[in-house]
């Protein structure tokens, strides 16, 4: 969980907020995720994986495609954790968060789901379709395994709710840019200042902001609104499909990592104005 | 408790977006169940529109050499030819009433897809109904019906193109559009409120079937038996009479092929616990949590997950669950229709294969109680195919 804690912390002195790109474990197949994986690491501040459920209702087109091809090529829990714990070997200071539904989770039994997340050197887990009302075992089970609980803080949120996102969440919070599902169309607007204060006045863990990100603009126009990072996941998912096997060319898609990355940084001004929407030492237990 | 509990069974495992319109719809139907005028509304909607109360058909040929009656709960003359017409009324007055000016529903066979439309086409709400694009090509005269009735159908052709990846577009539609778009569930699963929404709107049977049995019989029934996909016919059924403790309650699942060859439907007795569209229930799931495809010669009890009370009830003891094999239903299906000159759709010859079977058993003067659910048209077709393939000639 510190590793949250510490890239917020180095990204705050650098004026920059986070990128981070998101892609599904095992897609389109194990090996190819795995070279998809150090390709990525190379160019983000962390990453956001997916864990592929047969039932992804909180996924739009472009990332259900992808989880097919992964179920397809065999993919499951337990070989999703082993590419996490390959990447972690390589990369031992890179935020590493699992998104995962909440059946993968009950079905081995909560603790065990996080210990054996936790031993694979995963650093926050969002499971998509149990709200913070659900949330309570879940951030339990996740804290005394070591693995910080991510929230989400959609547009539609009461009081209560956030009172709950805030409590229960740890790492960052992940805000929605919009409704709907996750995928580049229909495009994010910035989400709404509302929101960041919302979080911001209950000291919730750093606002990431996700869902409809997918262009440099995007990223400008969250980070401004208050986020301290963005999560970009159909665009990115997108560009590694459209990678052929064995593939070595990847200056295409380097150099439009580079791009959204490069987004976060034209903020400085913004930063300063807002102390209080990006804390750099979160309540990370 | 949390909300929405049945037991340690349900809750509301939605993505955090859902909440809020799950909440409001809770709070509607609280407010709308206690307000005359929509209670009123309802209850003239279902008596000179749908045909309430149906009748309770003593069997006149079948059983009678036993010392049993078997009374059905005849919902396949609601309009609609199911019991699925009785709470899409209530929910699509309810939609009305939050002033949502659109519905969409996922159908599996079609049932509840026509029943949704059929309410559309009345009450002046536009409808879209998601349907698995296999189910679409199984079952296309439903597909015309709805669209005939106004509604327009969306082939669903991710995951396994069925039922289950019709709800999960359904929700995906819903997690966009919940500021005008009432979701109308189609039976007593998925997330809170839906399970209650669902059971109190389908009340209807057991508390017409109790009084008529009283009047009848001068007594409750020994069993009240209903088929168990999704579970809304049989919470339907069952709701009216959990209180009565000597009424046994039994629920019908799917048992396709054979629980045994591991294709069936038969979630209650033979999944596991898990969490599928919203509720933690029984489920049909691999060793990695995967959920699985469920088999049913029946498309309507043709679900891997089912309603969280039917979870809550077994693990009570409050009701029973057992299962009847294709083979069986179809046997059923065709003693029905000869013996009795009703065509019962293929779910509810689930529930009457079992009973059949039980009072064959029976040495005591036992009286049940079979609900009826559906008439057989829809599954003519089918039937036909299937009974020729076994070579059994009609």
């Amino acid at each position: 969980m510190r590793r949250y804690a510490m890239m917020f912390e180095k990204l705050c002195a650098e004026g920059r907020g986070a990128f981070i790109p998101f892609t599904v474990l095992g897609f389109p197949d194990e090996e190819q995720c795995f070279e998809h994986l150090k390709l990525l690491a190379r160019h983000t501040d962390a990453l956001e994986l997916g864990m592929a459920f047969s039932d992804p209702v909180a996924d739009g087109p472009t990332i259900q495609r992808a989880i097919t091809a992964a179920l397809a090529a065999g993919a499951t829990p337990a070989r999703c954790l082993r590419l996490v714990a390959r990447l972690r070997e390589r990369c031992p200071d890179l935020p590493i968060g699992l998104l995962v539904y909440a059946n993968l989770v009950v079905h081995p039994g909560i603790e065990r789901f996080y210990g054996d997340a936790a031993a694979a050197g995963a650093d926050s887990v969002l499971v998509a379709d149990v709200p913070s009302e659900e949330g309570e075992a879940f951030s339990e089970a996740a804290r005394a395994a070591g693995i910080a609980p991510v929230f989400i803080a959609p547009p539609n949120a009461d009081d209560c709710a956030f009172d709950r996102i805030a409590r229960l969440g740890a790492g960052y919070t992940y805000v929605l840019a919009r409704s709907g599902v996750t995928g580049a169309e229909p495009a994010a607007c910035a989400p709404a200042e509302g929101l960041f204060n919302a979080l911001a006045v209950r000291k919730a863990p750093p606002p990431v902001a996700g869902f409809g990100i997918s262009t440099p603009e995007q990223v400008r126009a969250a980070l401004a609104a208050g986020a301290a990072g963005a999560v970009c996941g159909s665009a990115v998912v997108e560009r590694l499909g459209a990678l052929g096997p064995g593939e070595t060319r990847h200056e295409a898609v380097t150099a439009w990592l580079d791009t959204m990355r490069d987004a976060t940084r034209a903020i400085r001004g913004e930063f300063s104005h807002r102390p209080s929407s990006r804390r750099a030492s979160p309540s990370i237990p | 408790m949390k909300p929405g509990r049945f037991g340690e069974w349900g809750g509301r495992y939605v993505p955090e977006l859902l909440v809020p319109p799950l909440a409001e719809l809770d709070q509607a139907f609280e407010s709308a169940q206690a307000d005359p005028a929509f209670r009123g509304e309802l209850d003239d909607l279902l008596r000179h529109y749908a045909g309430r109360p149906t009748p309770l058909t003593l069997c006149r040929n079948l059983a009678t050499d036993t010392p049993a009656r078997i009374y059905l709960k005849r919902e396949d003359l609601v309009h609609g030819g199911a019991h699925k017409t009785n709470q899409v009324l209530g929910q699509a007055l309810l939609a009305k009433r939050m002033g949502k000016r659109r519905i969409i529903a996922e159908t599996g066979a079609g049932q509840h897809g026509v029943a949704t439309a059929i309410a559309g086409a009345l009450l002046n709400i536009p409808v879209q109904i998601y349907m698995g694009a296999k189910d679409c090509t199984r079952q296309k005269a439903n597909v015309f019906r709805m669209e005939l009735l106004g509604a327009e159908v969306v082939p669903v052709d991710t995951g396994s193109g069925t039922l289950k990846d019709a709800i999960n577009e359904a929700l995906r539609d819903w997690a966009a559009s919940y500021a005008d778009t009432h979701y109308l569930l189609g039976t007593a699963a998925g997330p809170h409120p839906f399970p209650t929404v669902v059971r109190e709107f389908q009340r209807v049977i057991g508390r017409e079937a109790r009084a008529q049995i009283l009047e009848r019989e001068g007594r409750l029934p020994d069993i009240a038996v209903a088929c168990v996909g999704g579970g809304s016919n049989a919470i339907g059924l069952f709701a009216d009479f959990l209180e009565d403790e000597f009424v046994r309650l039994v629920g019908v699942e799917p048992g396709g092929d054979g629980v045994a060859t591991g294709r069936h439907g038969a979630t209650v007795s033979a999944g596991s616990p898990g969490i599928l569209h919203g509720a933690f229930t029984h489920v049909l799931q691999d060793g990695d949590g995967q959920i699985l495809e469920s088999h049913s010669v029946s498309a309507g009890l043709d679900y891997p997950a089912v309603g969280p009370e039917h979870v809550h009830l077994a693990k009570t003891g409050r009701a029973q669950y057992v299962n009847v094999t294709d083979r069986e239903a179809l046997a059923a299906f065709r003693e029905l229709s000869r013996a009795e000159g009703i065509i019962p759709a293929l779910e509810s010859a689930h529930a009457l294969a079992w009973a059949l079977d039980e009072v064959r058993r029976t040495e005591r003067e036992t009286v049940i109680l079979v609900n009826l659910s559906g008439r057989g048209d829809k599954d003519l077709e089918l039937v036909r195919s299937e009974l020729q393939r076994k070579s059994q000639v009609l």
